[in-house]
């Protein structure tokens, strides 16, 4: 289990992570979602001990990271893949760690054979690693300790969809024998795919935590009507409160069946109307995303491209 | 948003997991030494110019029928490997920063300190077994003068060796020292063969012209203060040189280094 207990990080004027809690708890896989430069591979620095935060407290299984005797036997960290010597082969890097943990070389096979790695693709050095393949490397070194606690920053990216699969399949056992299991991903369908509970940063700050179920199941409703004034008019009648998507259409915090009720009532011709479901994770994700998008994000697009 | 409380607080159980072994990190970080080009390359042809130059002077000396003795030898190929072990001493740091790879090794052993430590050590036990590759390769070079001039001196004095092995130890501790203080290698080389260098020539110039500096030198120049180690003649002046030099060259550094690195944030 990890529990992070107000956890903040300044950069100068920035702050990176702001009065963050949570807990990762054990036996489930937790999504640590956020646009890029939300703070998650901050924190998740923090928690293994690699950036002293400015407050607040990291702990693994009860423990702060700093104490816990060859920490890789209980706690397995991938961080970055890329961030491996490019002159050594797979083989040797795991050899190393296993070296450094104390486990056989046999385990470093074991590894190899779990994530996928050939006996050609070990023998590789890892500048000729495409970054899926680092990512496997990245899983293996993790595993190797055999621990009860996985820490991933963003450990699908990269991977192709068979890969993601696979990383899901893994993860879900890991998570199924008792494990702890905290990733990363600036993708909300990758999180989406693999994880039972969601937490949401944003700007440093938790926006959004809850199980899966619970965040991507908002109640309300999506409508489009042919005229958009007339259907606002409508509803206002009728005193449910919309608010424009964007694209033409409302979200009503209603079930379907009033909403659709309050435009016969005033004869106006809908084009749509569908529980919006998941539109309030998807809707505050893209927020978050566009605030620090370069280039504006028109909601028309967003509408279809996140759960893509 | 506020902290979830757990139902269950789960906790790791440390009781079966002593801490890595010193010893273990140590083996760890030669391992690092030559599992890569890099490293297969440096010790590689460290090798081959100590054994070209030696091989070179037996040449020059039997064309010339000149006189060659065991300690010149022994004198050359330590001087050869001299260049090369503070490269080596800085790549056993330096390499973690450039590839990165820090991230992982403080993430095996939290404690960044041992990790330091385990490659001082290393860096110790490949500067005592390139030296002493060094100096077998001068007998066998000797013996080879020997069966062509027919005889040959083999006086070694051990003194000297020792007073060697530790000019050889100081300028892989150098290199560490620069290279903890910088983390980056071309900068600790660049700072390194700069010191070597251009130091002596600084000094030199400074002792011209300022007049108080000729006796401060002493205790500030740690290139002139191993001298004497090279001809077993340290009085005990000489070792106050040495202390007080090697504190500023090597402590120094070396100290504010493990304090930068034991509060480096890594990404």
């Amino acid at each position: 289990m990890i529990s992070i207990e107000n956890v903040t990080k300044r950069y100068g004027q920035f702050t990176a992570v702001d009065d963050v809690s949570f807990v990762a708890e054990s036996g489930k896989v937790t999504g640590f979602l956020g646009p890029n430069g939300a703070g998650k591979s901050t924190t998740m620095r923090i928690m293994v001990g690699l950036t002293p935060p400015d407050a607040g407290t990291a702990r693994i299984g009860g423990h702060r990271y700093r104490e816990i005797p060859n920490p890789a036997r209980h706690v397995g960290v991938l961080l970055d893949a890329s961030a491996q010597h490019a002159g050594r082969t797979g083989r040797e890097v795991l050899r190393l760690s296993a070296d450094t943990m104390g486990v056989g070389g046999s385990r470093v096979e074991e590894m190899l054979t779990l994530v996928g790695l050939n006996e050609t693709e070990a023998k590789r050095r890892i500048r000729n690693y495409s970054l899926g393949m680092r990512q496997r490397l990245g899983i293996a070194n993790a595993l190797l300790g055999d621990p009860s606690v996985l820490v991933l920053d963003e450990p699908v990216n990269g991977l192709d969809p068979a890969g993601i699969h696979w990383m899901r399949g893994l993860l879900r056992n890991f998570a199924g024998r008792g494990g702890t299991v905290l990733l990363s991903s600036h993708l909300l369908h990758e999180v989406e795919m693999i994880a039972d509970e969601l937490i949401v940063i944003g700007r440093g700050k938790i926006v959004a935590q809850g199980t899966r179920a619970e965040l991507l199941q908002t109640a309300g409703t999506y409508v489009k009507g042919l005229d958009a004034t007339a259907l606002a008019g409508a509803l206002q009648s009728s005193g449910i409160h919309a608010s424009p998507s964007g694209d033409g259409g409302f979200r009503c915090e209603v079930e379907p069946v009033e909403v659709g009720r309050a435009a016969a009532r005033a004869g106006v011709v809908l084009v749509e109307l569908k529980p919006a479901e998941g539109a309030g994770l998807e809707e505050m994700f893209l927020q978050l995303t566009a605030d620090d998008a370069r280039e504006p994000v028109a909601p028309a697009a967003a509408e279809g491209g996140l759960t893509a | 948003m506020s902290a979830t409380v757990p139902t269950a607080p789960t906790t790791l159980d440390l009781s079966s997991t002593p801490r890595v072994p010193f010893a273990r990190l140590v083996k760890v970080e030669l391992r690092k030494t030559y599992d890569t080009r890099a490293g297969v390359w440096l010790l590689g042809i460290t090798s081959f110019l100590a054994l070209a130059v030696m091989v070179l002077v037996l040449i020059i000396v039997l064309v010339q029928d000149d006189k060659l003795t065991l300690d010149d030898l022994v004198g050359v190929a330590n001087f050869i490997t001299g260049f090369l072990l503070p490269v080596l001493g800085i790549m056993l740091v330096t390499s973690e920063w450039s590839q990165r790879t820090a991230m992982v090794t403080f993430t095996l052993e939290a404690h960044r300190g041992r990790v330091v430590s385990a490659k001082l050590v290393a860096g110790l036990l490949l500067a005592l077994i390139v030296s002493l590759i060094a100096t077998v390769s001068a007998f066998v070079v000797n013996g080879i003068y020997a069966v062509v001039h027919g005889g040959a001196d083999w006086h070694f004095g051990l003194l000297a060796f020792l007073g060697f092995l530790l000019t050889q130890v100081f300028s892989m501790l150098t290199g560490f020292a620069f290279a903890t203080l910088l983390l980056n290698t071309a900068a600790a080389i660049v700072v390194y063969f700069g010191y070597k260098f251009l130091i002596p020539t600084i000094f030199a110039i400074a002792a011209q012209y300022l007049g108080w500096f000729e006796k401060v030198q002493p205790w500030v120049d740690f290139g002139q203060a191993q001298s004497p180690l090279f001809d077993a003649s340290m009085g005990g002046k000489d070792w106050a040189y040495l202390a007080v030099t090697g504190v500023v060259w090597l402590a120094v550094p070396v100290a504010l280094g493990m304090w930068r690195i034991l509060r480096a944030e890594l990404k």
